[in-house]
């Protein structure tokens, strides 16, 4: 790389990102003003700078010999930087040579008036043509990626991300908070729109999980501790006790037989509370690993410590251990995924839809086990008085789509309410309303699918459901539940009759999932579903090298779109993990032994560790390798010897009278 | 205090941290949230970069006020420095107020990279707060010795 050769000059180039700068700042009085700036030898305009003959530009005038510093003024340095650097090194000089100038994001799109936003805009400019005239050639620094990659969460999205991990020759640490891998998907009973069988597709992937010497599996585990940087990450995992060494127990449930509670009393969460269940259980048959928990909130000699324990006695295998404790885990990884999952609305915070109130009133998760086969009533779709519903009703955009809830669209609810309604019919023959806003189907076969349903004789009313209600004002709808909805295809409102209520919940963020965006440093949208890089050009990586998202832990999503997302995390590792080192940004901090004056301060403010102090030379250090970056130890130096590469105050002064130059 | 000024265009400096602030207000550009153009953003990577003679040179060389972004508590991309950076504001009011300088014009605020709407209202109302207070008419002082 080139060093400083002689005076800064320096190229400053305007976007006009079609219309999107130029339709509000004056480019031309920009580019003007930009040539009276000192040092500034080259000032042009162009209408996509990004573009390929954008970046030529930039590469022509450094190559002639014109240029030596470069400004983009344009958009989000978040957004191009990186190409400009790079077009800025393809020209052969340092790509820290380059200074960026947000005048879309920050003046064009929040300015109301044009003069204004062209005075912004050139006080931007100056700003950076005064900065980059400072600007050092650095070099980026390497380090090495760790080959192993961990998963966090086993639904679909996580299981499909480690197999593809796993299939690659990589070893995958796969974490799951429950008992069981498999996620939401191992509850359902049928998946849309082809209606497959959800277990038959699921069962036999979580089983290759088991089986592939690739992927460590721990379940009932959770993370808590996430240390390093990308390619070099230091996670600590806590396995919370079972009870049952899981390398003993086959899964032959002989135990759960022998449990001194003869009868099942607890409410067992796989089926929504249901069912019952006995402190020592498996959630379902195909529970991956096929190993029993021992619940101590309800097991009698974690309550009483007065148990004989038949159930030590019935195990062949002797895999009981009373005594287990939780454990720690510490691994080293190059790369994680987060695949965390969604929660399902709570539907008693709508009281007008009456959950929890009427009995009749289920929710969809609740449905979802009703119609499985392995579900609490085997596949038969029966009130909790036993008796078969005649007529059903099905309330769509239930949390979804209203602001007192949730603002955005669940994405899944239309076709999984499709999916219930017509497994519904077919399993009880009920006729089934379906109360909906917007129908949205769109997918491969899902319109066909709605058609299908149209065929079959759901009836559909399309507007919001005011409330449910018990209270009759004709004999027909005595003993009944009545859907009060308006019907916007009919403009009357309407009252409908009916013994079963069914409310579509939509999908939002786990409860826990700020904890887990600070754990792994990440970043939640307004929602609370994890952020991505880039909405369309990064959908899983995040603003943390080397920490990707697959599945519904962004946002809403389908079987489909998560397990193509868990494809593109894996693939996205797998690029860095076969790289096998990652570049990072030099913008690390530095002390001059010839200025610092031992006082410490920085020392101890380092977050990271990475100050350490040299005694015999009485001055601090910083480990570079160690160091993120954050100027934390730099704002907080009395004498100015710590400094921050890409940032240093003089840059940062400079920067100041450059905004403040032309108001 | 005498009438405000209606014609006087306060100017203000913002520090806002790469993770949170700044991306919220990029995140108002997408999402076309027109506010007061007072405002003029510098990037930090962090909070805690904030050296308090950044708010000493900027209202030296002619800011009417500073805005300070960071991440929540608790949220600092570099675990920290958002509470590094309240300390020091909270110390450099201190100072300024000794100086005679209202201390209303340096605002420290944490706004997520999901608050875009924040930042509009943020900018909007410290506009309109310096406004109010009027130019800050400091003794004009050269940076440094030409060199």
């Amino acid at each position: 790389m080139q060093a400083h050769d002689g005076a800064p000059k320096i190229g400053v180039y305007i976007c006009h990102c079609g219309l999107n700068i130029a339709g509000k700042i004056d480019v031309e009085q920009v580019v003007a003003f930009a040539a009276t700036l000192p040092n500034v030898a080259v000032a042009r305009d162009y209408r996509f700078m990004c573009s390929d003959p954008g970046q030529d530009l930039i590469r022509q005038d450094i190559d002639d010999g014109l240029v030596n510093r470069v400004v983009v003024a344009s958009c989000s340095p978040l957004m191009h930087e990186a190409t400009f650097r790079r077009a800025t090194a393809a020209g052969g000089i340092s790509p820290f040579f380059f200074q960026m100038a947000s005048i879309r994001e920050h003046v064009s799109w929040v300015t109301a008036d044009q003069q204004d936003a062209t005075e912004k805009a050139k006080a931007l400019v100056a700003a950076a043509v005064r900065r980059v005239a400072l600007h050092e050639p650095l070099e980026r620094r390497q380090s090495p990626v760790l080959p192993d990659a961990m998963v966090v969460g086993a639904g679909i999205a996580g299981i499909h991300a480690a197999l593809t991990m796993a299939n690659a020759g990589k070893h995958v640490y796969l974490i799951e908070r429950e008992s069981t891998i498999g996620g939401h998907m191992a509850r359902f009973d049928k998946t849309f729109p082809t209606l497959d069988c959800a277990a038959c597709i699921l069962t036999p992937k979580m089983s290759e999980v088991r089986a592939n010497p690739n992927i460590t599996l721990w379940t009932y585990a959770d993370v808590v501790s996430v240390e390093g940087y990308t390619g070099n990450f230091t996670v600590r995992v806590r396995r919370r006790p079972r009870y049952v060494d899981e390398d003993l127990c086959t899964g032959c449930l002989a135990c759960i037989d022998a449990c001194i509670n003869k009868k099942a009393k607890v409410p067992d969460e796989w089926n929504e509370g249901l069912s019952k269940r006995k402190p020592i259980y498996i959630p379902f048959p195909q529970a991956t690993p096929p190993v029993v928990v021992v619940d101590p909130e309800t097991c009698i000699w974690f309550k009483t410590g007065k148990c004989p324990r038949p159930c030590i006695d019935a195990c062949e295998r002797d895999a009981f251990d009373f005594e287990q404790q939780e454990r720690i885990e510490e691994v080293k990884v190059g790369a994680i995924v987060l695949a965390t999952g969604f929660k399902e609305f709570d539907a008693t915070r709508i009281p007008a839809y009456g959950y929890g109130r009427y009995p009749n009133v289920y929710t969809s998760v609740e449905v979802e086990r009703l119609v499985n086969a392995t579900g609490p009533t085997q596949g038969e779709i029966v009130l909790r008085d036993g008796t078969r519903p005649q007529t059903v009703g099905i309330i769509h955009c239930v949390g979804s789509r209203d602001e007192r809830y949730n603002a955005y669209c669940s994405r899944v609810c239309c076709m999984y309410s499709l999916k219930l309604a017509h497994l519904i019919r077919e399993r009880s023959g009920a006729e089934v309303y379906d109360f909906y806003i917007d129908m949205r189907t769109a997918g491969k076969g899902y319109e066909e699918f709605y058609d299908k349903l149209m065929q079959e004789g759901t009836h559909f009313v399309r507007g919001r459901v005011a409330g449910v209600t018990d209270e009759a004002t004709t004999p027909e709808e005595e003993g009944k539940l009545i859907v009060r909805a308006e019907d916007t295809l009919l403009g009357a409102a309407r009252r409908i009759p009916v013994d079963m209520v069914v409310l579509a919940v939509g999908l939002e963020p786990q409860p826990d999932a700020q904890d887990v965006r600070r754990l792994f440093n990440i970043g939640c949208g307004a929602e609370g579903f994890f952020t991505e890089r880039h909405p369309k050009l990064a959908p899983v990586s995040t603003f943390t090298d080397g920490i990707f998202l697959a599945g519904a832990c962004q946002g809403p999503k389908d079987i489909p779109d998560s397990v193509a997302q868990a494809g593109a995390a894996a693939a996205e590792v797998l690029a860095m993990v076969d790289r096998g080192m990652v570049e990072l940004e030099p913008s690390t901090a530095f002390i001059d032994p010839a200025a610092c004056s031992g006082c410490r301060t920085c020392v101890g403010l380092c977050p990271f560790a990475a100050i350490t102090f040299d005694h015999d030379r009485n001055v601090a250090e910083v480990n570079e390798v160690v160091c993120k970056g954050c100027g934390i130890c730099v704002g907080a130096c009395p004498t100015g010897a710590a400094q921050q590469h890409l940032f240093t105050d003089e840059e940062i002064f400079n920067e100041i009278e450059g905004v403040l130059a032309y108001v | 205090m005498s009438e405000p000024d209606e014609t006087f265009e306060p100017r203000i400096v913002a520090f806002f941290c790469n993770w949170c602030t700044y991306t919220a207000a990029d995140l108002a550009g997408i999402s076309r949230m027109t506010y007061a153009p007072n405002v003029r953003v510098v990037r930090l990577m962090c909070s805690g970069r904030l050296d308090p003679q950044f708010v000493l040179a900027a209202l030296r060389d002619g800011a009417d006020g500073v805005l300070i972004g960071g991440c929540h508590p608790g949220d600092c991309h570099y675990q920290l420095g958002n509470y590094n950076a309240q300390r020091r504001v909270l110390l450099l009011k201190r100072m300024l107020r000794a100086m005679g300088i209202e201390d209303e014009r340096v605002r420290l605020e944490w706004i997520s990279a999901a608050e875009g709407e924040k930042v509009q209202r943020v900018c909007n109302e410290m506009t309109e707060q310096v406004r109010a207070l009027g130019p800050l008419h400091l003794a004009a002082v050269p940076r440094r010795e030409a060199s």
